[in-house]
C-alpha cells in the first residue's frame, strides 16, 4: 500500500555536462508525506525522475522498499512509483480520459472487466467519474489535473510523486486538490513552490539547492526560519503568518 | 490564415450514418469513390446516378447541401483548372458560344469536374459524420499498421495545442508590429517555427517520460471496440454494390 | 500550391494504382526503419512532429508583395528527424488530411503521398546530404544545405506531378505545358520553403542542436560557426537553378533552337521517324500537342530519372542510418 523510499548518494549530470544532482541522501518512510522545496534549477524534478528510473544516476542509488531501481526491475518499480507531471497535457496523450486512465494498468497486463473497474475506481477517487469519455484536449485546468492524477492512481502505486501539483489551480481547485490528496495512504513526495500547500499537507519538508539537500525537518520549523527561506529563494506569501495558520 | 485544416469538419448529429462504425464508413467511402473514379467519363448517366447516391447519403446524414457545397470549395483551384482545360487542350475543336474549344478538352473537363466533385462530397460526408479519433480507430481495425495509428492519434491529440501555441506566437509578434510581406522579412517567422519545433520536441520527450512512467515498453495497448453488426456490413455492401454495378455497367457499355 | 492535395479523377486509374503501390511500399519500409531508429520514442516524437508540421502548413508565409505560400515540410522533417521518420511524419499528415479533413481525394492518395511526402522527404534529404558534402562542416554550411534541399524538394515534387501527368493525364493538356507551368511556379514557391526551412533549422541549432539529425556530426566549435559563405551558397544555388531552368526552358521555346538543334544534328532525333516510345506507355493526351515529342520525352526521362535517383539515394542513406541513443 505504501513503500519506503531510500535515496543514497545520488549524482547525475545531463548529456551536455550540466550537473543536476551532487549527492542526494534522502529517506522517506512508508506513508510519509514530504514536501520538496527549493529554487528553480535545484534538481527537484531531476530527482523525481530518478525515483522511477527515467534517469539513470551517474553514481548512487534509489531503492523502493528495498528493491533497487535498476533496468531489470523497471516494470515493477514503475508500478510502485507513480509520477504526476507538472504539465497535465504531457500525461494525457490518449484520445480520451478513459483510455488514458486505462493505459497504465493495461501495460501491467490488466484487461477486460478488471481494467474497467480500475478505471472507474481511479476516476471516482479524484471526483472525475464524468470525465471518462471526454477528449483530453477539451478539459479545463482542474479537470486535467484530476484526470492526470487518475491515470497514475489506476496503477495502484505505493509511492506518489507530484511535480508542482497546484501550479495552475485556482482557489477552489487547490482546495479540491488538498481534499483529494489528504486521504491517500501511499507515500507522497510533493515538489512545490506553494509553501502554504506544503504546510497544509506535509508534516515534513526537504529543501534542495544546487543539486543537494540543504535542509530536512518539520515543515513548520523550516518555514519559520526566515534566513533559511531567503537563502533558498523561498518566500512566504505576503501577509501569511505562520503562528495563526492551522496545521493538518 | 492558412488552409484552415484544423477546423473539425465533424457535425454533431444523430443520424444512421453517424451511428455506423467508422471502419464500415471508410470501406463504404472507398468503395464508392473507387467506383466513381474508374467509371468512363462518357457514361454521363452513371454520374447522374452517383449524384443521386451522394445526395441520398447527405440527406441520410442530416447534413445540408449548403454545408457540403461550402466544404467543396476546397477543390476550387482544381475546378478552375478544369474549366480552363478546353481552352488549352489540343485535338479536334468545336465552337461553343463562338469560342473554339477542344472536344477532348471538354470531356477532360467534365471528367475532372464530375469525379472531383463527387469524390470530395463523399469525403465530406465521411468526415462530417465521423469524429477524427474514430476515423483513426477505424483505420486500425482495417489493419493499417498499429504504429501508424498510434502516431496519427498523437498527432490529432496535440494538434490543437500546437496550433494554439503557434497562434500565440503570431499574436505576440504582430502585437509588436510585425507584419511580414516579403520573404526577406521571414526571419522571425522562421525563428518562431524553429522555437515551436524545439518546444514541441521537448514536449514529446516529456510525453515519452510520462508513457514510460506508466509502464510503456514500446507497444501501445489496444482497447476493445464495438464490433460492426451484420446488418451494418449488409447496408455498406448494398451501397458499394450499387456504385460498383453502375461503374461496371458503364464500363461495359462504352 | 505545392501543398495542394489533388482531388479524385485528376489522374488516370493506372497512375493512381501505380503511385499507390510505390507509396505504400516506401512508407512500409520507412515505418520499419523509423521504429528501428527511435524505438519506444517513435510514437510520441513522430506524433508531436506531425502535429507541428500540420500546424506549420496551416499558416501562410509571405513570398512576395502580399502573396503567400504554404510550407510543404518534407525536407524539413527529414533533416530534423532523419529521412525515415520524416517521411512517415509527412505521410501521416497527408493521409489524415485526406481522411479526416476531406483534403485531397481518397483515390488520389497514391500520388498525393508520393508527391507531398515520399519524394520531398527522401529526395530532399539526398540533396541535403549531397550539399553537406560540398559545403563547410559548420552551422552555416548546414543551413545552406537545408535551404537548397528544401527548394529542391518542392521542385522535385512538381516534376513528379508533371511526369505522372505524362503517364496518366485525363485531359489532352500537353505534358510540356504542364511541366513548364508546374515546375516554373514551384521554382518560385520553393524559395519560400527554402528560406523558412533554412532559418527554422538555424533557430533549432541555436538552442538545441542535438535535435537536428542532419547536423549530428557537428561538434561545439563547428556549431558556433554560423557564417554562411555567400560564395558557396550562391554557387550551389545557381547550379541547381541552371539545371532546372535549362530543362524547363526548352519547352517554352517553339523553334528548334539550342538543345533541340543539337539533338537533331547529332541524330538523336529525326523528324521523320516513328516515335516508338510515344504511343505505348504515355497517355496520348499528355504527348499530344508537343511540337517535338521525342525530345520532350527524352528530357522527361532525364529529369524523371534525376528525381528517382534522389529518392533512391535518400532511401539508401536512410537504411544506413544508425539508431539514435
Amino acid at each position: 500500500m505504501s513503500a519506503r523510499v531510500v535515496v543514497t548518494g545520488l549524482e547525475f549530470a545531463y548529456p551536455d555536462g550540466r550537473i543536476a544532482l551532487r549527492g542526494v541522501d534522502l529517506t522517506i518512510e512508508a506513508g510519509e508525506r514530504v514536501a520538496v522545496l527549493g529554487p528553480n534549477g535545484a534538481g527537484k524534478t531531476t530527482l523525481a525522475l530518478h525515483l522511477n528510473g527515467i534517469h539513470e544516476p551517474s553514481s548512487g542509488a534509489v531503492a523502493i522498499d528495498d528493491m533497487p531501481v535498476k533496468d531489470e526491475n523497471l516494470a515493477e518499480i514503475r508500478r510502485r512509483v507513480g509520477l504526476v507531471f507538472q504539465d497535465s497535457n504531457d500525461q494525457l496523450f490518449m484520445p480520451n480520459v478513459g483510455e488514458d486512465v486505462a493505459f497504465g494498468p493495461a501495460n501491467l497486463g490488466i484487461s477486460g472487466l478488471d481494467l474497467e473497474q480500475r478505471v472507474t475506481q481511479a476516476l471516482q477517487a479524484v471526483g472525475g467519474g464524468d470525465l471518462i469519455a471526454r477528449p483530453s484536449h477539451h478539459l479545463s485546468g482542474g479537470e486535467r489535473r484530476r484526470a492526470a492524477l487518475a491515470t497514475v492512481l489506476a496503477m495502484e502505486p505505493d509511492v506518489l510523486v507530484f511535480d508542482e501539483p497546484s501550479s495552475d489551480l485556482d482557489g477552489a481547485g487547490r482546495r479540491e486538490l488538498v481534499a483529494t490528496l489528504a486521504p491517500l495512504e501511499m507515500t507522497q513526495l510533493i515538489i512545490t513552490h506553494d509553501l502554504p500547500l506544503a504546510l497544509e499537507l506535509c508534516p515534513r519538508s526537504v529543501i534542495m539547492r544546487q543539486g543537494r539537500v540543504v535542509a530536512d525537518g518539520p515543515t513548520r520549523e523550516l518555514l519559520m526560519d526566515a534566513d533559511l527561506l531567503a537563502e533558498n529563494r523561498l518566500e512566504l506569501p505576503f501577509g501569511f503568518r505562520l503562528e495563526t495558520s492551522p496545521e493538518r | 490564415m492558412g488552409a484552415g485544416h484544423s477546423h473539425a469538419l465533424y457535425v454533431h448529429e444523430h443520424s444512421p450514418i453517424h451511428r455506423l462504425a467508422p471502419e464500415a464508413k471508410i470501406v463504404a467511402a472507398l468503395g464508392i469513390v473507387v467506383s466513381i473514379a474508374v467509371t468512363p467519363r462518357q457514361a454521363i448517366w452513371a454520374f447522374g446516378l452517383y449524384a443521386i447516391l451522394v445526395a441520398g447519403l447527405v440527406t441520410l446524414s442530416r447534413l445540408s447541401l449548403g454545408f457540403v457545397a461550402l466544404r467543396l470549395l476546397a477543390i476550387a483551384p482544381f475546378v478552375i483548372f478544369a474549366l480552363f482545360i478546353p481552352f488549352i487542350a489540343s485535338g479536334e475543336t468545336t465552337e461553343v458560344g463562338g469560342v473554339s474549344v477542344s472536344v477532348e478538352g471538354l470531356w477532360g473537363m467534365w471528367n475532372v469536374l464530375a469525379k472531383a466533385t463527387l469524390g470530395a462530397s463523399v469525403s465530406v460526408v465521411l468526415t462530417a459524420t465521423t469524429e477524427i479519433p474514430d476515423i483513426i480507430r477505424g483505420l486500425g481495425v482495417l489493419r493499417v499498421p498499429a504504429l501508424f495509428i498510434s502516431i496519427a492519434t498523437f498527432m490529432v491529440r496535440y494538434l490543437e495545442l500546437i496550433v494554439n501555441e503557434l497562434g500565440r506566437m503570431r499574436v505576440a509578434m504582430s502585437s509588436r508590429g510585425y507584419d511580414p510581406r516579403w520573404i526577406s522579412q521571414a526571419r522571425p517567422v522562421a525563428s518562431a517555427a524553429g522555437a515551436l519545433f524545439v518546444r514541441s520536441y521537448e514536449r514529446g520527450e516529456r510525453i515519452h517520460a510520462a508513457m514510460l512512467s506508466r509502464g510503456f515498453s514500446g507497444v501501445m495497448p489496444t482497447f476493445g471496440h464495438r464490433d460492426v453488426e451484420r446488418r451494418e456490413w449488409a447496408a455498406i455492401f448494398v451501397v458499394i454494390a450499387c456504385a460498383a454495378l453502375t461503374s461496371a455497367f458503364a464500363f461495359l457499355t462504352t | 500550391m505545392s501543398s495542394m492535395h489533388a482531388p479524385d479523377g485528376f489522374m488516370s486509374v493506372g497512375t493512381a494504382v501505380a503511385t499507390g503501390a510505390v507509396s505504400m511500399g516506401t512508407v512500409t519500409m520507412a515505418l520499419r526503419q523509423a521504429k528501428y531508429q527511435l524505438q519506444d520514442k517513435l510514437v510520441p516524437l513522430a506524433g508531436i512532429t506531425a502535429a507541428f508540421i500540420f500546424a506549420a502548413q496551416m499558416f501562410n508565409f509571405p513570398v512576395a508583395a502580399g502573396t503567400t505560400g504554404h510550407l510543404l515540410g518534407g525536407a524539413l522533417a527529414a533533416i530534423l528527424l532523419g529521412p525515415s521518420v520524416g517521411a512517415i511524419v509527412v505521410t501521416i499528415v497527408v493521409v489524415i488530411q485526406a481522411l479526416a479533413f476531406a483534403d485531397g481525394g481518397l483515390t488520389a492518395l497514391g500520388y498525393n503521398v508520393l508527391n507531398m511526402a515520399v519524394i520531398p522527404a527522401y529526395g530532399g534529404y539526398a540533396v541535403f546530404r549531397l550539399f553537406r558534402r560540398w559545403f563547410p562542416k559548420t552551422t552555416g554550411g548546414v543551413i545552406s544545405a537545408v535551404g537548397l534541399a528544401a527548394w529542391s524538394s518542392v521542385v522535385m515534387s512538381s516534376v513528379a506531378f508533371s511526369i505522372e501527368w505524362l503517364f496518366g493525364a485525363t485531359a489532352p493538356v500537353a505534358f510540356d505545358d504542364v511541366l513548364f507551368a508546374m515546375v516554373g511556379v514551384h521554382i518560385l514557391i520553393g524559395i519560400g520553403e527554402a528560406v523558412i526551412s533554412a532559418l527554422a533549422v538555424g533557430a533549432v541549432l541555436a538552442s538545441r542542436p542535438d535535435l537536428v539529425h542532419g547536423a549530428s556530426d557537428l561538434d561545439r566549435r563547428q556549431l558556433a560557426d554560423t557564417k554562411v559563405r555567400t560564395k558557396t551558397f550562391v554557387i550551389g544555388g545557381i547550379l541547381v537553378a541552371l539545371v532546372f531552368a535549362a530543362v524547363v526552358s526548352q519547352f517554352a521555346v517553339d523553334s528548334p533552337d539550342g538543345l533541340e538543334r543539337v539533338a537533331e544534328d547529332t541524330g538523336i532525333i529525326s523528324s521523320a521517324s516513328d516515335h516508338v516510345l510515344s504511343n505505348s506507355l504515355f497517355a496520348d493526351y499528355a504527348t499530344a500537342g508537343i511540337s517535338n515529342e521525342s525530345l520532350s520525352l527524352a528530357v522527361a526521362g532525364i529529369i524523371g530519372t534525376l528525381v528517382a535517383l534522389s529518392v533512391a539515394a535518400g532511401i539508401f542513406l536512410a537504411v544506413r542510418d544508425k539508431p539514435v541513443g
